[in-house]
């Protein structure tokens, strides 16, 4: 079976325990090179309302089926510019004209650009099925290398921002081995919340390919809600924040490489997005 | 739902038939026959199959063609038709030399197309983010970018079509470059007939296995579609191959042990739906892993499996240059230096993964195939049939790059076997995977090098050890041990040598040819003792190396004297005025405390054309036709360096006509003699000498028609030869004259081989004829805190002797760069690991900053008008040029490739220790 639906609801009813959910296919396809795709298949790439992003009160409501280049081109508060800057360095055009942000949430590869970026918006993931929708923050949702909390019949509908954690600005900053089509080795994300005076009224910090999951660093962002005004943040990333992270060597760098690099781009993303020039 | 999918293809409706999740690149080739979109990965990788849908470049392996319904897919096919500048930016990418081998250049052309639809002039990093997906590996980028910039400025092309004797030094668009801009060149994978086999064949995934087959006849029972399953014991003649006859040692199918991961053990032949199709994990093999041996020092151990009976201690070759008495004058120089240097397996990463297809002729087999060198692949494959070479053509289709790989056998010993013994065409094209797992790498180095000078600035010795491993099977290992010693030098003067080198089997994959034979491993090591030598003697890189240059009357560490083409100082002074400019630059902008830091780097070569003293013969057949046009016979397969257009510009002046008489008749075992292989840089060299001397011995012909001298211009004018002499002119009517051998008029055949000598057991004598030089000068910028490491600038001096076609050598230059950019900083295969094109990292666009190209003619008495070889010349300098260029900027030593970020910062680290 070959389904191509046009609705969520549709989707949802042929949404079967086995089938293959395919949305932009960057990933499906080189998962199975060299082997054909012997199973049903459900094409949620056609389903209008999980192509695009909405607003709610409460929320900002990225589509389950949005592509990279659609979340670029899209006017969005300063809070998404990390994920936007992590959209363009996706990959290349090509993956970024297919390739969706909730297929590399669910991929959930160790170093998957887009989850540093939406876990420091606080995003929250949708998984609708005809049993339930039900919703779970992104850090719990992506459970390990490669693994996350969808059952075998949802559908990762929506992520949704919510929208106190879309007020402040951010960056992204990314370390590979080569100008594009690059895996990152580490790549950081950041968004802070300035208050008038210049303090920090809230910092959200994660980092990926440090660990088998992408994380949150909350020691540090509680350190940098006591930073005084007019302190460079990245001047208190202490190697005690990184304690969270287990990085592992592989074709890309060792792991000790890693973590003493952590410290050095998690110090670029904040001063990005307190708007200090990085040292 | 399994509705197929309509959509409009090229502006016109189309229904896809093929099931919904079939990728939209196989129903483009195979349902369309639109073979201009490639697959080079299957993997997003690559991008060589963009396509637009909708207007917005996607790479066609990655969507289901069901996507595709209702939408407007754009294929290179219907660029110039359906988009506002595609046809412009064909026209520049040809005139511009944007396109060698071609594979690349169709997803090229729609990304860019796509970027330009909206009109205006982007910039130089738009157009970088706009083609960053599309990799290419021959043109280093830089012609690309400069194309899609006169095509977004609607610049204008001029066709450079020269007068007759002015071809050579013309900026010629290359003359079999349209196919590759329209999409229609076809490539191995491109021409298959719609009845042949396919193959898959079944390798091992163990480093070392002991297997054992269980009921294949129950499987192919089992399996409807599969016509024969080959293994040994169906090879008719003998299964074994390799590039150097003595040395061959390589099964076509391993018996009872596999000895490198991916080695074949037998082959599926069947229907292509059936053979895709099928799950190759359900194959009836037992495999017994076994003990492998990975590294060189594992291999060389007491204890080690040994590899092959009759190479004991797993040692392939030796190789040595000695001269001099190196312990003594080491012992003597006033100042010495010692350093370890180390390299990893180098991937070629051609964008066209191996691809060919066999049919039985009437008592032999064609085989079709992407390949560097038609006639060693025939007397291969004639041997492993059990057949005589005659009855054996090769027709080598165009290669989507070779670089070396494509020298020895891939697809072909599959093919031929399948279609002798079923009597079909069969065909075969190697997954990404399989190019990667099973075909030849450049070797890994380990180097020991000590090296001493005298206050006055001379060199006086150099002891230089190295081993390399060779993997599994010979392949080039003799060769890259024995090519290393004598280029270890470097191009100076070294009175006191001595150069000595293993190459090691290990249960690794093969260790072949790739662009430069081991010497580009050497020069990291040399051209880093070289800086270190100059800095322990308080003089200037570049000026320690000018004085140290050697010239027309000096000899080489084989005792060899040129006596003239000797450019390597040419060279180096070109880039002086370069190099004290940016040093005081650099010098300026770097402060002591800044993350950010800048250094220059130099690197020279030299690089002997041809193979070390043996022959490597070419002959070319040129016919004058009774139509009054000149069939030029040109063996030198064309793998996107440009031998077709250089041989023939070589041979219009030979023969004093314009290029516009001649037909191309490319290389082709049943058309063309031997030109030998696409190798060793030795095609402009060697095929060039041959075509000259078969231009001129045609032009005597002609001349003698008319009896008249040398100094007389002839002409071809609508089947008539015209001859004019002073005022004298005749016409001799060519339909008139008797039609002689291979069908022409007129017939002259000539062979060159280059005069070597024989080395000595101390590797003295005359290894080569003529020696390419060349020096590169790198500028970097390196992050001090991450340790990554960017290219700004490459100002690359080479000495070519002659410039045949100087818009072919600058692409030789640019991709040879890319080239030394990749394997100075990114490139590394392990075995096992990352065997896809997003592991294994290869340079983008935006990781080749500017190249400036300066060419050198210092013409050499034994080259055709003067000229020497330039394809490996121009990578060899470029990676230790950037090493010694983070050298500058850091003051860390990198001593093992590629300088990476971690090995980069970890070297800074170790600087910063008190």
């Amino acid at each position: 079976m070959y389904a191509r639906p046009q609705t969520l609801n549709e989707a949802i009813s042929v949404m079967t325990g086995g089938a293959l959910l395919v949305a932009g296919g960057t990933d499906v396809y080189p998962a199975h090179a060299g082997r054909p795709v012997i199973r049903d298949v459900v094409d949620v790439s056609a389903v209008a309302e999980m192509r695009t992003i909405r607003e709610t009160k409460d929320h900002i409501v990225l589509g389950g089926a949005l592509t990279w280049s659609r979340l670029i081109a899209a006017p969005l508060p300063p809070a998404f510019d990390a994920l936007k800057q992590a959209a363009r360095e996706v990959g290349s055009k090509q993956i970024q004209n297919r390739g969706t942000l909730a297929g590399n949430l669910c991929n959930a590869s160790p170093a998957a650009d887009g989850i540093p970026p939406l876990l420091a918006l606080d995003a929250v993931i949708e998984l609708a099925s005809r049993r339930e929708l039900r919703r779970m923050p992104l850090a719990s949702f992506v459970t390990g290398y490669r693994r996350t909390a969808i059952a075998r019949d949802e559908i990762l509908s929506a992520i949704r921002v919510p929208r106190q954690a879309a007020s402040g600005h951010s960056a992204f900053v990314k370390l590979g081995a080569r100008r594009y089509l690059v895996i990152s080795i580490l790549m950081a994300a950041a968004n802070i919340e300035l208050q008038p005076d210049g303090a920090i009224a809230a910092a959200r910090v994660a980092i990926g390919a440090a660990s088998p999951v992408a994380v949150r660093l909350p020691a540090l962002e509680k350190d940098l809600r006591s930073l005084r005004p007019g302190t460079r943040p990245s001047s208190i990333v202490k190697p005690r924040h990184l304690e969270p992270l287990s990085p592992i060597g592989d074709v890309r760098a060792s792991a000790a490489y890693r973590l003493d690099a952590a410290l050095a781009i998690i110090g670029e993303a904040l001063d990005r997005a307190a708007g200090v020039s990085p040292a | 739902m399994n509705a197929s999918a309509d959509f409009i293809l090229n502006g016109s409706t189309a229904q896809a038939k093929s099931p919904p999740m079939t990728r939209l690149s196989d129903v483009l080739r195979g349902e369309f026959g639109l073979m201009g979109t490639k697959s080079g990965c299957d993997a997003g990788d690559c991008g060589a199959c963009t396509v637009l849908i909708d207007g917005e470049p996607s790479c066609a392996c990655l969507v289901p063609v069901a996507q595709a319904a209702g939408a407007r897919v754009v294929t290179i096919e219907g660029l110039a038709a359906h988009t506002a500048k595609g046809e412009a930016l064909q026209q520049a990418f040809l005139a511009r030399g944007a396109a060698q081998c071609g594979i690349c250049t169709p997803g090229m052309l729609v990304s860019a197309a796509a970027l330009l639809e909206a009109g205006g002039v982007p910039g130089e990093s738009e157009i970088a983010d706009a083609l960053g997906g599309v990799l290419c590996r021959c043109t280093g980028y830089r012609k690309i970018i400069a194309a899609v910039d006169d095509a977004a400025r609607s610049a204008t092309h001029e066709a450079v079509s020269p007068a007759a004797g002015h071809a050579i030094g013309a900026r010629i668009a290359r003359l079999d470059g349209v196919p590759k801009i329209d999409g229609s060149e076809a490539f191995g994978a491109d021409a298959i007939p719609a009845d042949a086999l396919w193959l898959r064949a079944i390798r091992s995934s163990f480093h070392r296995a002991s297997f054992t087959f269980g009921d294949l006849e129950a499987y192919q029972r089992a399996h409807p579609g599969i016509v024969r399953i080959l293994t040994a014991t169906s090879i008719p003649g003998r299964n074994v191959f390799g590039v150097i006859p003595p040395f061959a040692d390589q099964p076509v199918f391993a018996e009872h042990e596999s000895r490198f991961r991916g080695e074949a053990i037998a082959a599926i032949a069947g229907e292509r739906h059936a053979v895709m199709a099928l799950d190759l994990a359900s194959f009836p093999v037992t495999w017994t892993e076994l003990e492998a041996v990975l590294g060189m020092d594992a291999a060389l151990a007491g204890t080690a499996p040994q590899l092959h009976a009759g190479r004991p201690g797993n040692i392939l070759v030796r190789g040595r240059v000695s001269r001099g008495d190196v312990e003594t004058a080491l012992n003597a120089a006033d100042v010495t230096v010692e350093g370890s240097f180390e390299t990893g397996f180098v991937e070629h990463a051609y964008i066209e993964p191996e691809a060919g297809w066999a049919r039985r002729s009437a008592d032999g087999i064609d085989l079709t195939v992407s390949t560097q060198s038609p006639y060693m692949d025939r007397d291969d494959v004639a041997a492993i049939l059990g057949l005589a070479p005659e009855k054996i053509r090769i027709i080598p289709s165009a290669c989507g790059g070779g670089f070396g790989s494509k020298l020895d056998l891939s697809v072909q010993p599959f093919v031929a076997l399948a279609a002798w013994l079923t009597g079909r065409p069969a065909a075969m094209v190697y997954t990404r995977q399989e190019s990667i797992m099973a075909t030849t790498k450049r070797h890994p180095a380990r180097m020991h090098s000590r090296m001493g000078a005298n206050r006055d600035g001379r060199i006086t010795a150099m002891d230089f050890e190295a081993d390399f491993n060779t993997g599994a099977y010979a392949s080039f290992g003799p060769t890259v041990a024995n090519r290393v010693p004598v280029h270890a030098s470097g191009p100076y003067v070294v009175p006191n040598y001595r150069a000595l080198t293993r190459a090691i089997h290990t249960h690794c994959v093969p260790a072949g040819a790739f662009r430069g034979f081991g010497v580009p491993q050497t020069v990291i090591a040399q051209e880093q003792m070289i800086d270190m030598l100059a800095a322990k003697l308080g003089l200037d890189a570049l000026d320690f190396r000018i004085l140290n240059a050697q010239t027309d009357l000096t000899p080489t560490v084989t005792g060899q004297v040129m006596g003239d083409g000797v450019g390597i100082r040419d060279c180096f002074e070109a880039l002086l005025p370069h190099w004290r400019e940016a040093r005081a630059r650099v010098g300026q902008r770097n402060a002591p405390s800044s993350r950010l830091r800048y250094g220059v780097g130099v690197a020279g070569m030299f690089y002997g054309c041809g193979n070390t003293s043996l022959p490597n013969p070419s002959t070319i057949r040129m016919g004058l036709k009774s139509n009054g046009r000149i069939a030029l016979h040109q063996g030198a397969v064309d793998i996107g360096q440009g031998s077709n257009t250089v041989i023939a510009q070589i041979a219009a002046d030979a023969l004093g006509l314009p290029l516009a008489v001649i037909d191309l008749v490319s290389a082709d075992t049943g058309l063309t003699p031997d030109c030998g292989k696409t190798s060793a840089s030795r095609q402009t060299f060697v095929t060039g000498t041959a075509a000259q001397r078969a231009g001129h011995d045609l032009r005597r012909q002609m001349l003698r028609l008319g009896n008249a001298g040398n100094d007389a211009r002839i002409e071809l004018d609508q089947g008539r030869l015209m001859i004019m002499q002073q005022s004298m002119i005749r016409a001799i009517n060519l339909n008139g004259l008797a039609i002689g051998g291979f069908g022409y008029v007129l017939c002259a055949e000539e062979t060159f081989d280059p005069p070597t000598t024989a080395l000595d057991t101390n590797g003295q004598g005359s290894p080569y004829a003529i020696y390419g030089y060349g020096a590169h000068l790198a500028e970097v910028e390196v992050d001090m805190r991450l340790g990554t490491v960017k290219v700004l600038k490459i100002t690359a001096a080479h000495d070519v002797g002659r410039a045949i076609n100087p818009l072919l050598v600058e692409g030789q230059i640019e991709g040879g760069v890319a080239q030394g950019i990749g394997m100075a900083l990114m490139e590394e295969f392990t075995p096992g690991r990352g065997e896809n094109l997003h592991d294994y990292l290869i340079p983008t666009i935006g990781d080749v900053p500017p190249i400036v190209s300066i060419l050198i003619e210092r013409p050499s008495s034994a080259g055709p008008f003067g000229a020497k070889g330039i394809g490996e010349q121009a990578l060899i300098p470029t990676a230790p040029a950037i090493l010694n260029a983070i050298h500058h900027a850091t003051g860390a030593r990198i001593t093992q490739v590629p300088a990476t970020p971690d090995r980069v910062r970890a070297a800074i680290a170790r600087q910063d220790l008190p």
